[in-house]
């Protein structure tokens, strides 16, 4: 784990993510700060702009307003960079070649089927066909995959959505794990219960707009 | 040898077999023969009418003048690739693009003809450089149009797996590679099978008329094969520039994919 240095909460260090007046087209502008290991949970009616606001951060919708990870501006990060870094993980996960195994490098494999099995999924799977997936498999399979790369920040739109209890736990427990590490994490849930899980402090999305809770 | 000239009368005689076609129509109802009428009497114009001013553009053979004619049907193809793709791009996005490539591998495809391969005095000779590109344009046309298609579709359809790999760290031109790949693959297809079928299932058109103009067939051969040699060269420019054109204008300083820029047909 790259990004647990042990200096959670220090007065001196600048937060792992700020937002300083993001707005964009339809919603905005968003003040917002995270510190290291710290999680929080957005919920709001569908539309009030929640995919919005991740998509904004990880800079694939058009966007004015600062962002800085870790006190660094975005605009001194490529883009690519940026994104590796402050990590968007869709509701609706994408796939881009056939095989479900071409979604990682090779050398990452034994890593992707690893983090896999801790989200109770049949490593066999990574051999077989993407379409083969159910839903639940694909989300499970884009979050490790999400996580594979060590985001500094984690973006997560609905991350357990399609799942059971049982696997919404599993999923929990990894990402209280990585958050115990330092990664930051900006959650949109409508499951209050698993805000209070994972101990994230919870924000309100109405018409493009945090308010009160 | 000189090639056998047509007369007028010759040419009518010959209508009589579009006239059986009307009466074909008219026996069988078939509701053609209006149509069949109409579109008779507009290639016969076009063509003399085409025929007329070619006269005088190679009469004239003025630079300035072969450079006009060939601009404007450059500008007519390009009208045409940007029509066709169900997709548009945003700010005369399909028109700037189409125009861009079909005018750079024209060009490009019939210099490099006229100065190395047939080489007339001088090579901007109107005789040789219009019809030959108008030859190329209209595979250039064929392979522009159909790129332009497929990448535009494909980006549209593509959104979540180009996003993907995007919001895992992968470069625009990474996510893009595939649907790049794919929209040239398409728009050679067609160029591939005129090969394959070249001389087999059909004479081409420009080997055709070389022999009925009285030329030695594989002479006729032989300049059959320069000009699919350049019409495919030109087809791959042309699906390459604009498939990279395209995809430029998908994306900005933040390597974001852009579909904001596109819009589908008529809403």
């Amino acid at each position: 784990m790259t990004h647990s240095s042990g200096v959670n909460g220090g007065h001196l260090d600048p937060p792992r993510l700020a937002l300083a007046g993001l707005r964009g087209a339809l919603a905005g502008p968003f003040d917002l700060t995270l510190a290291r290991g710290e999680c929080v949970a957005i919920s709001g009616p569908s539309g009030a702009g929640k995919s919005l606001l991740l998509r904004m951060i990880a800079d694939l919708d058009p966007n004015q307003g600062e962002v800085a990870l870790d006190g660094r501006p975005r605009a001194s990060f490529s883009a690519p960079d940026w994104r590796r870094h402050v990590l968007y993980c869709p509701a609706e996960s994408g796939w881009w070649a056939q095989g479900v195994a071409a979604h990682v490098p090779p050398a990452r494999r034994h890593a992707w089927a690893a983090l896999a099995e801790r989200l109770g999924l049949d490593p066999a799977l990574l051999d077989g066909p993407v379409a083969r997936l159910s839903t639940g498999e694909r989300q499970r399979l884009a979050l490790s995959r999400a996580l594979l790369a060590d985001p500094a920040v984690l973006l997560a739109d609905e991350p357990t959505g399609p799942l059971d209890p049982e696997n919404t736990a599993r999923v929990e427990a990894l990402l209280a794990e990585r958050l115990a590490a330092g990664m930051a994490l900006l959650l949109v849930t409508h499951d209050t219960a698993q805000a209070t899980r994972l101990s994230a402090r919870r924000l309100r999305l109405e018409a493009g707009r945090f308010v009160a809770p | 040898m000189k090639p056998i000239l047509l007369t007028w009368p010759d040419l009518a005689l010959a209508s009589l077999l579009l006239l059986a076609d009307g009466g074909l129509s008219i026996w069988l109802q078939l509701g053609l023969h209006r149509r069949l009428g109409v579109a008779a009497a507009r290639m016969v114009a076009q063509l003399i009418a085409v025929g007329l001013v070619l006269r005088v553009v190679f009469a004239v053979a003025n630079p300035a003048i072969t450079l006009a004619w060939v601009l404007t049907m450059v500008a007519l193809a390009a009208r045409e690739v940007a029509a066709r793709p169900e997709q548009r791009l945003g700010r005369w996005g399909n028109l700037s693009v189409g125009a861009s490539a079909v005018a750079f591998a024209t060009f490009l495809t019939a210099i490099l003809a006229l100065t190395t391969a047939i080489r007339p005095h001088p090579w901007y000779d109107p005789r040789y450089a219009v019809p030959l590109s108008g030859m190329i344009l209209g595979n250039v046309l064929n392979a522009a149009s159909l790129a332009l298609d497929a990448l535009l579709a494909g980006a549209s359809a593509g959104r979540a797996a180009i996003e993907a790999q995007l919001c895992l760290g992968a470069s625009f031109r990474q996510a893009m590679r595939p649907y790049v790949r794919d929209a040239v693959r398409r728009a050679l297809l067609p160029i591939v099978n005129t090969m394959s079928a070249a001389g087999v299932v059909t004479l081409p058109g420009i080997m055709t008329g070389q022999i009925l103009a009285g030329m030695d067939p594989l002479e006729a051969a032989k300049y059959q094969i320069l000009l699919i040699f350049l019409l495919a060269g030109g087809s791959g420019l042309a699906a390459v520039s604009v498939s990279l054109l395209a995809a430029h204008r998908l994306t900005d300083s933040r390597q974001r994919l852009r579909l904001d820029r596109l819009t589908a047909r008529r809403g």
